[in-house]
Parts: structure tokens; C-alpha cells; sequence
């Protein structure tokens, strides 16, 4: 088999965009979706003398970042210039950093198949993203967008620790919850604001050298990048076995056909001719603020998992499902401190039905509109009696709908269990005159028939008698017959 | 020593076209400056820091405020061709 003579190596470029309300070197809004070029300015579309100055929020969210990542942060870092000529770049560069990036040896701890690993990262740097190219297809003519221009981009490279795409998978996945939870970016791929590259090569097992690297672009999804890196695998795998070599290039992953194919380019186009970046004065960035940046750091998902698992008794599952948004996580602990009786129960509501209402409608926990206090009147009232089950599955997705408290909700429905005997036992006398064969068959020692009685009981009232009282009773009057 | 330098190589980095003559006037003129600026690796420089920029100013920022952007009509006004409020350019596709 040939996965069990090579293994893979591979390594991750993340971009993400840092929520800013303003670009990295100049005032344009960095809003998404604008008409075209209608968010730029003489710096961002790098008109002669103007001249670029750091957004200082741009700073501190980078920091953040690369503290999350356990990286060490630079005590000094500048910009540089990388040189290239292509039409999505008005300067003709890309103003990025070098040798002195922002940060660099940090780590992010994985969990795949049950196993643990770490991927080391390499280093965490600033720079300003390009415009955006649209292509016509009526015309030999591309259009240019520059509102993406000058947009703070934070690139994440990774070690080349990852030996399968499904840990680059997790990876991705661990590295966007960690963002998510900085508050630092929006992380959406559909707009652009994360995106990935991947280097991959392979080797034949216990080679200690690295095999010839691709790099993979054009990855829109963290499932498309799963599913490059698969293909790629086999690629170079059945490349080595025809005695063929690997050609070190960048390829592009074209998800409809599912393949990657090279990448038309220049050689000479890797020639970036870096230099310091003449219009940006270097940084120093002093200890007091490094240290006052970690002392903010929010609780972080690793440690918020064993929290929850620790503090709440959740089972490791249920508690993983809960800390990968943090929204989520967030409106777990609002509820639980509310219902402090079980918050398994809380739990369970959470990853159950009301996730499924996620699912089902594409809502954020916020958009939903449950408020924790609704979902833990409505956990109570169960408890009370005055709900069955049954109907508060019901009532979840009335909620969502009226946005109404569960208590209104209920009385003004009329959803009430029933609890008087007297009203049950008309109900019951109803359902066991309108089935005498069930009856019968109870009689003849048929026991099992009782679940069916139960049924048409529970469906007499809608749902909103209590299944063991109707039991009990059912078998109570029965007995008498 | 004198240095041979590819000035194909770096006029065509530059997208700037040379004429045969040019390219080994240059290319023996950019050898002169790079052999004169050489001599610099001659100097001890084990104590000096090395420098990142020339002014002796650090950690100049702007804050986190949204300025007016120029309107589209102003941004393209420099433009050879444009399209609705695009730029307009030859095509470029990096494509497989």
C-alpha cells in the first residue's frame, strides 16, 4: 500500500483579516461589501507621497494573537517591502515583515482521533492584504477592486508538524475557535477574512530528509483544504512510484473538479527583493504592554474545556460541543448560573434541541433569541410539573418564534400539564371505551398493550398529561374493569 | 573585484526593457557600484547595532478612526481605462 510507504509533512499559511474599523496604514472603513473603490485613500492605493502610519489597534490584536499561540513576542519589529508586479497591487509591493516579524515559536495544541499533538508555530507577521481582481468573460480585461487593499492581515505559518489532512483540519478548526475567542477577527471564509495555503511533501517512512514541497492555494473551505491535501498526497505518492520526481511548484485546488493542476506563473515572480520599508519607523514593543495585553486575554477554549468538564461535571463530549463557539460556551454559563440545579440539563438542552434550531434555521445562539433566563424558566417549569417534556420540545421552537417568555407562552396556549385527576380520568374513561380490544387483550394478560393505551391518552390531551401519571391511573382503572 | 551582474535578469524584474547596448553599459556600471559599496564589508562592525532605519523615531502610530476615502470618480480619475467604478486592466488570470 502506498500510504504505508510514504508519509506526509505538511505545513499551514493562514491569513486572517483583524477586524479593525480601519485599514493597517491608513482611515479607509474596512467594511466588507462596499460598491468598488470607494474605501481607499492616496495611501492605500499608493499615490506618490503618501505616507503610511500603523493603526495602533492593528498592534495590540496581533500581539494578542500571537500570545494566544504561546508564541514569544519580538522586542523589536519593522516592515519590509515585497516587490512584485501584479495588478491587484497598486504600489507595485506588498508591505509585510521579514526577518523581524512580530512573533514567532509559539504552539497550538490539537486533538485528532483522540490523540494529542502539537504543531509548532513558526512565526505570526503584519501585513497589508491586495486589491481584489475580477476576471470578465466577455472581455480580455480584468477589473480591480482596491477596497481590499491595506486591509490588516495577520499570516499564521505553521511548523511542518502535520503528517495528515485531517489534522490540518483540526488545526484550522482549533486556530479560528482561538480567534473567535481573541475577539480579533470574524473568521469568515465566505468573505475572505480567512484563508489558507498549504505546503506538502512526502517521503518515503524513516527518511529523515524533507521530500520536494507543492504549495497549495485556492482552498475556500476547511473541508476543501482536507480535501486538497488528500489529493495532493496521492498525487506525489503515485508521481514516486512511476520513478518520477516531485517539481517544486504552487498548485491550485480546484474544488469542483477535485484536483489540484500548477499554477501558470513565472519563476522569476518568487524574486521578491525584500527591503525595509523606508516610510515605517521600527517598534518597540516594551514589556508593560506585552504583559498588560495577557492579563486580558479571555479564558481560552483548552482551558475553559477542562473548566467546564471540572467545574459543571459535563461529560467531555457534551463540554467540547459547548466551548467550540463561545457564544455558545458564553450562553451555557448565562443559563447554568440561572438553573444551578443541573447543569447537565442545561447542557443537554443546548447541544440538543436548541442546536438543532441553529441547524435548522442558520442562526447564531444571539440571533436565536432564546435568552438564557427563558431557557432555564423553561428547564424549571418541567421540573415543576407544570410542563411535560414533550411539550417543551414544542414550546423551544414557539420561543424562537414569539421571542416570548415560556411561562406566557404556555399560559396563553394553555399548554399546562394536567394534573387534576378528575379531568384526567374523563380523558381516560373516553380512550378506554373507544379501544375494548387493547382492553381485552390487557385483560388476557397482555401487559404490553398498556403502552399503546398510554399513546392515545398522550395524544388525546396533545401531549400534555404526564405519561407516568396517565400509566399508573390506566393501569389503576383497568384493574377495577 | 569587479562584478558581473545579470542586468536581463533585473530589467526584466522591473518590467523595464533594455537595449543590448544598455544592458552591458549597465550591467558594467551596476558591477562599479557594487564593488565601490563592497568596500563597507571591510569595516569592524562586531559592536555596531545594526540599523533598521534612518531616523532615530520609533513606534509612531495613527489610532483606530474611520476617515473619509476618496470618492470612486476621484480614486479612478488616474486611470487608463476603467469600468462602472473598476479599474480597468489587461487580463491576468494565475489559473491552472
Amino acid at each position: 500500500m502506498r500510504e504505508e510507504r510514504y508519509e506526509a509533512v505538511m505545513g499551514l499559511e493562514v491569513h486572517v483579516q483583524l477586524s479593525t474599523k480601519s485599514k493597517i496604514f491608513c482611515g479607509c472603513s474596512t467594511k466588507f461589501g462596499a460598491e468598488a473603490n470607494t474605501k481607499t485613500c492616496p495611501v492605500c492605493l499608493g499615490l506618490p507621497g503618501a505616507l503610511p502610519v500603523l493603526n495602533r489597534e492593528v498592534l495590540h490584536r496581533a500581539i494578542k494573537v500571537g500570545l494566544a499561540l504561546d508564541c514569544r513576542t519580538a522586542k523589536m519589529m519593522k516592515f519590509d517591502r515585497k516587490n512584485y508586479f501584479y495588478p491587484d497591487l497598486p504600489k507595485d509591493f506588498q508591505i509585510s515583515q521579514y526577518d523581524l516579524p512580530l512573533a514567532a515559536n509559539g504552539r497550538l495544541g490539537i486533538l485528532t482521533d483522540g490523540k494529542e499533538r502539537t504543531v509548532r508555530i513558526k512565526r505570526v507577521h503584519l501585513e497589508e492584504d491586495a486589491g481584489k481582481l475580477i476576471h470578465m468573460e466577455d472581455e480580455d480585461a480584468s477589473l480591480v477592486d482596491f477596497n481590499r487593499t491595506g486591509m490588516p492581515l495577520l499570516e499564521i505559518v505553521s511548523e511542518p508538524d502535520i503528517s495528515s489532512p485531517e489534522e490540518a483540519y483540526d488545526y484550522l478548526t482549533q486556530l479560528k475557535t482561538i480567534l473567535k475567542y481573541l475577539e480579533v477577527s470574524d473568521c469568515n471564509m465566505e468573505e475572505g477574512s480567512l484563508r489558507c495555503d498549504a505546503n506538502i511533501s512526502i517521503r518515503p517512512k524513516g527518511q529523515v530528509e524533507l521530500g520536494v514541497k507543492t504549495e497549495l492555494k485556492n482552498m475556500n473551505t476547511f473541508k476543501g483544504v482536507k480535501n486538497a491535501l488528500q489529493y495532493e498526497i496521492k498525487r506525489q505518492g503515485e508521481v514516486l512510484d512511476e520513478g518520477g520526481t516531485i517539481k517544486q511548484e504552487t498548485r491550485l485546488w480546484d474544488e469542483a473538479k477535485g484536483r489540484t493542476s500548477p499554477m501558470r506563473t513565472k519563476e522569476e515572480a518568487f524574486d521578491y527583493r525584500y527591503f525595509p520599508e523606508p516610510d515605517l519607523v521600527p517598534f518597540i514593543i516594551d514589556k508593560e504592554l506585552v504583559e498588560s495585553i495577557r492579563k486580558g486575554l479571555p479564558e481560552l477554549p483548552r482551558r475553559r474545556l477542562e473548566r467546564f468538564i471540572e467545574d459543571y461535571k459535563l461529560p467531555p463530549a457534551a463540554a467540547s460541543l459547548l466551548v467550540n463557539e463561545k457564544e455558545v460556551a458564553d450562553y451555557f454559563e448565562d443559563a447554568a448560573g440561572i438553573y444551578k440545579k443541573d447543569a447537565k440539563v442545561v447542557a443537554n438542552w443546548i447541544t440538543g434541541d436548541i442546536q438543532g434550531e441553529l441547524n435548522k434555521r442558520s442562526l447564531s445562539i444571539k440571533e436565536l433569541g432564546i435568552k438564557p433566563n427563558d431557557l432555564a424558566d423553561m428547564i424549571k417549569m418541567i421540573d415543576e410539573g407544570s410542563i411535560t417534556g414533550k411539550i417543551a420540545k414544542g414550546l423551544l421552537a414557539d420561543m424562537v418564534e414569539t421571542k416570548m417568555n415560556p411561562r406566557k407562552i404556555v399560559e396563553s396556549k394553555g399548554l399546562l400539564q394536567i394534573k387534576d385527576k378528575g379531568e384526567l380520568d374523563k380523558i381516560l374513561y373516553e380512550v378506554i371505551k373507544a379501544n375494548p380490544k387493547p382492553v381485552i387483550d390487557y385483560k388476557n394478560g397482555k401487559v404490553n398493550v398498556l403502552t399503546f393505551l398510554v399513546g392515545q391518552v398522550m395524544k388525546a390531551t396533545k401531549g400534555k398529561a404526564n405519561p407516568k401519571m396517565v400509566n399508573d391511573l390506566l393501569r389503576e382503572r383497568m384493574d377495577k374493569l | 573585484m569587479k562584478k558581473n551582474i545579470d542586468v536581463d535578469y533585473i530589467a526584466n524584474l522591473a518590467r523595464i526593457k533594455l537595449e543590448k547596448k544598455e544592458s552591458s553599459d549597465f550591467s558594467s556600471q551596476l558591477g562599479d557600484i557594487i564593488s565601490f559599496v563592497e568596500k563597507l564589508n571591510k569595516v569592524d562592525t562586531k559592536d555596531t547595532p545594526p540599523t533598521t532605519h534612518p531616523l532615530p523615531l520609533m513606534n509612531v502610530f495613527r489610532e483606530d478612526k474611520v476617515k473619509e476615502s476618496l470618492p470612486a470618480e476621484k480614486a479612478l480619475s488616474n486611470a487608463p481605462d476603467k469600468k462602472y467604478s473598476f479599474f480597468k486592466v489587461p487580463k491576468v488570470i494565475e489559473e491552472a
